[in-house]
């Protein structure tokens, strides 16, 4: 009897003392610092990852996707898929369910209306929301029942998770942005600065580019959860003072986005107050060439299909370039933890991994020389390779930064040893990426030979991302000059596989027909890549939980995270 | 006095509309695209979407006179239905493409961060250079003199860039006194919570204060250098005045003439922020509101935001040549 009492007194305190470690609000107040500041806390009006970030402790989406891009059913009870009928045979239609009993912080419950709402709110045609690709393809989005929804897409949709799903598209409260659709959505200014949300916090305070006062969401389903009462969102400054005031000083617990030279984050680190952690998604920065004579005699014909590019349309030219490359010695230089060097433009997940172009990790520069020379590019004057009065003369250029610069006057080094002589450009980020058809300096444009960014997808799935180089992407006047197939290429058995993986359901499938246009893209030399860039983010040695995540937002788990002794 | 005063604020009118248009086409003309900052996942189609809805669809002379509609009709007439306690949320007001917010209640915001520090930086400044200014001239040569000479010309010549992070540095990291990030959020309650606040402002304060104290005690030193050396201060010596009246009384008056003008024409600045400091101490006041503005192509905020500083630029010169007629008697704008 006695033993038996003991027992239960051990059992009932085991399971007392976690809890009553773990109630919500019990660690007191979170510091995060995001040196970029968010300006709204609606992801639909804004589309920047500062303010995507910052919504996500509030707004939720039906589901989203863990650490190793795993989807993880969030609002809805389980993840729809083809096996367990949520996706109907035909691809046409999922059918999400959310949980039971959810509410919003002001304590009305959650419903299908407002899953239904939000895809009226983002495909408003006059709402300009940034997220309406999310909602492409989509017919109709009904309320089987309070707590049923049934997605409609216009064609068979093989990935059919993009609405409500990652941080990117979350539900917003009907009742709340009733008054906010199409044209008015930006006179909702309390609306969009504080929405009402399901998250483990609900914003008390939001002074835009500047910080937001959160607080523990009193009807957060999970009565132990948040372990912060209050959190503090600061914006602003750079990077180096976001990363030290978390490794040196000690006044935050988080900061976010910690792109610095690799011997300053070590040097902060010395101080011991906190940990670098990083994570890598699917972000590579590449070299693009152009396939497509850039020269300015051409008028509006320069960096057209019409006009090959009179070097750079050799392949043993394009395969070259990319041979002279040492892609460990720039990971070394600009990204430390930061980076790895990458052969593939598709670098995860692991299912989509190529490993048929590894061979490029080594740098071969008497191997690209061997290559130029049998093809019949000799040496001229100044060591310049020529052919057919044709001068390996290449117009480099890229936005202003300074780890981009690095990587130009280094590779601009190893490619003058192959006998290829490089002008360097470098064009402020808000022109080079604005996409503005009146200037010549964007990188749609190309008025260059060769230019370098970097440039990802949402979510796991690489679809629409592999579908960039199809030949009706290119960018050219009849399309404004939009378009993301940068390098002009155009190969018809690549857009057959475009064609093949819209049709594909089965993952194994979809994932060999990435590869394979992986591959295609790699051994044609029209891209090549150079690192692969994960993110690196920094937190105290007191604040347990963190889980950094590259599929979706960072502060995903933030209802888990605690303080640590 | 009055018709001058009167004049000049009349023909101030076209000059602000002229400036706010210069301002307009200026920034219309730059390459710049609220978009290009989004991630390059969001597509075209998408983009050409947001801009359309931000209304850049419009030609630009409609764009030019929708912004004077709203800045100069729609929001005077809020700020009076504000006061008179009724609301018409109807009427457009300038909106931030970034925030989607009202751009006026961005700037109501950020104001009160700005003029604590760079506002009182501004005052501290002034009430160190004054004394040090007429001490270094009345012993000109003298090892004060010689020290004011060097601070103020390594307070002048080295930027706050550097003195801003190298105080973070030492004070922060090093020795742990100061923050290095300014919490906005704070309040002053009690007599603690103004120890906090006054902690948070000590480096951004005194990096400021350094910079403007160094250039206005020049202006102080060889002002009073100039009068020092006038036929009237010798006939007053002569007279067998005190010394310190001679100084005080005659000399500096005369001195401040010049100098009331500097002090006057830099308060504008003082409302334009101080862009590089406020990023350096994350004060997020006006200047790091117009710096981000810029960044993110959000051009009514970048318009409105400079068109006020106009405003105030051309408001207090004129507040300087009022104030001259009044330090100098012999000076009068009205003639007949």
């Amino acid at each position: 009897m006695k033993t038996a009492f003991t027992l239960i007194i051990a059992i009932f305190s085991l399971y007392v003392a976690p809890a009553a470690h773990a109630a919500r609000g019990a660690d007191g107040h979170l510091r995060i610092i995001y040196w970029q500041a968010p300006s709204t806390m609606n992801p639909y009006l804004s589309g920047g990852t500062k303010e995507i970030e910052a919504a996500s402790l509030v707004l939720e989406p039906l589901a989203r996707y863990d650490q190793n891009g795993n989807m993880k059913p969030w609002l809805a009870e389980r993840v729809p898929t083809l096996e367990n009928g949520g996706v109907s045979k035909d691809l046409r239609t999922i059918t999400w369910k959310l949980k039971g009993g959810l509410k919003w912080a002001d304590g009305t419950p959650v419903t299908s209306k407002d899953v239904v709402f939000t895809w009226k709110y983002c495909t408003h045609p006059q709402g300009g929301c940034s997220q309406s690709e999310k909602y492409n393809d989509v017919k109709n989005v009904e309320a089987l029942d309070a707590l049923t929804v049934r997605v409609t897409f216009g064609i068979a949709k093989p990935f059919p998770y993009g609405p409500f799903v990652g941080a990117q598209a979350p539900i917003i409260q009907a009742a709340q942005f009733a008054d906010c659709l199409g044209a008015r959505a930006p006179r909702c200014t309390d609306a969009n600065f504080k929405p009402v949300g399901t998250g483990p916090f609900s914003v008390a305070e939001f002074r835009p580019n500047d910080v937001i006062s959160f607080v523990a969401n009193s009807n957060y389903r999970d009565p132990a959860r948040p372990a912060f009462a209050r959190v503090t969102f600061k914006g602003g400054g750079d990077a180096t003072a976001a990363a030290r005031s978390v490794l040196e000083t000690g006044e935050f617990d988080y900061a976010w986005n910690l792109q610095l030279a690799p011997d300053v984050l070590a040097n902060m680190k010395k101080a011991g107050k906190g940990v670098v952690i990083s994570s890598f998604g699917t972000l590579v920065e590449r070299i693009v060439v152009n396939l497509t004579n850039p020269a300015s005699r051409l008028g509006k014909e320069r960096s057209t299909a019409k006009h090959p590019h009179p070097f750079l349309s050799d392949p043993s030219v394009r395969k070259a370039l990319s041979m002279a490359i040492d892609r460990k010695l720039l990971v070394e230089i600009g990204y430390g933890p930061a980076g790895r060097p990458t052969c593939n433009i598709l670098p995860a997940p692991a299912i989509y991994k190529s490993t048929a172009n590894d061979g490029c990790l080594m740098q071969d520069i008497p191997g690209a020389n061997k290559l130029l020379d049998a093809a019949g590019w000799k040496r001229g004057s100044g060591g310049v390779r020529m052919k057919n009065g044709v001068k390996l003369s290449i117009l480099y250029q890229t936005s202003t930064n300074a780890v981009r610069q690095d990587f130009q006057a280094l590779i601009k080094q190893w490619w003058s040893k192959i006998g290829v002589e490089t002008e360097l450009r470098n064009i402020s980020a808000s022109v080079f990426f604005g996409g503005d058809p009146a200037s010549g300096d964007t990188f749609q444009k190309f008025q260059a030979d060769v230019q370098m960014y970097a440039n990802n997808f949402d979510g796991t799935d690489p679809e629409s991302y592999m579908a960039n180089w199809a030949c009706k992407e290119a960018p050219r006047p009849a399309t404004q000059w939009q378009g993301n197939n940068v390098p002009r290429y155009c190969d018809k058995a690549y857009d057959a596989l475009i064609a093949k993986m819209a049709r594909a359901g089965a993952l194994k499938e979809r994932a060999r027909l990435a590869r394979a246009m992986n591959d295609m893209l790699m051994q044609a030399y029209v891209l090549i890549p150079l690192v692969d860039r994960g993110r690196v983010s920094a937190h105290a040695k007191t604040l347990g939980g963190v889980v950094l995540n590259t599929w979706d937002s960072e502060l995903w788990n933030i209802a888990d995270w605690r303080r640590v002794k | 006095m009055g018709t001058y005063t009167l004049r000049r604020l009349l023909f101030a009118v076209p000059t602000l509309l002229f400036i706010s248009l210069v301002i307009f086409l200026l920034l219309d003309l730059a390459p710049s695209d609220p978009t290009a900052n989004l991630p390059l996942t969001i597509p075209p189609e998408v983009r050409q979407k947001i801009r359309e809805s931000l209304g850049l669809g419009e030609p630009i002379h409609i764009r030019y006179l929708l912004w004077c509609k709203q800045f100069f009709i729609n929001e005077p007439l809020n700020v009076v239905e504000a006061l008179l306690g009724a609301g018409d949320s109807e009427r457009l007001r300038v909106l931030s493409w970034q925030t989607r917010s009202p751009v006026v209640d961005l700037i109501v915001e950020r104001l009160p961060q700005t003029l604590w520090v760079v506002g009182l930086s501004y005052v501290i400044g002034v009430l160190i250079a004054i004394p040090i200014g007429i001490i270094s001239a009345y012993r000109q040569y003298s090892w004060f003199d010689q020290i004011g000479t060097f601070v103020s010309t390594v307070g002048f010549s080295v930027p706050t860039f550097f003195t801003g992070v190298l105080l973070i540095v030492v004070f922060s990291v090093g020795l742990g006194w100061f923050p290095s990030i300014y919490d906005t959020t704070h309040r002053v309650t009690d007599w603690s919570s103004f120890l906090v606040q006054a902690r948070q402002m000590a480096m951004p304060v005194f990096v400021l204060a350094l910079y403007n104290a160094a250039q206005i005690s020049r202006f102080m030193r060889s002002s009073m250098l100039e009068n020092l050396n006038q036929d009237y201060v010798r006939t007053a010596r002569g007279k067998g005045f005190h010394e310190r009246r001679i100084l005080f009384v005659h000399v500096l008056r005369n001195s401040m003439i010049p100098v009331v003008t500097i002090i006057a024409l830099g308060v504008p600045q003082v409302f334009g922020g101080a862009i590089i400091t406020e990023q350096i101490f994350k004060v997020n006041g006006l200047g790091q509101l117009l710096i981000v503005a810029i960044q993110g192509g959000d051009l009514p905020t970048v318009q409105t935001l400079t068109f006020i500083f106009a405003g105030l630029i051309v408001t207090f010169n004129l507040v300087a040549d009022i104030l001259y007629g009044v330090l100098d008697p012999t000076i009068r704008y009205d003639q007949r």
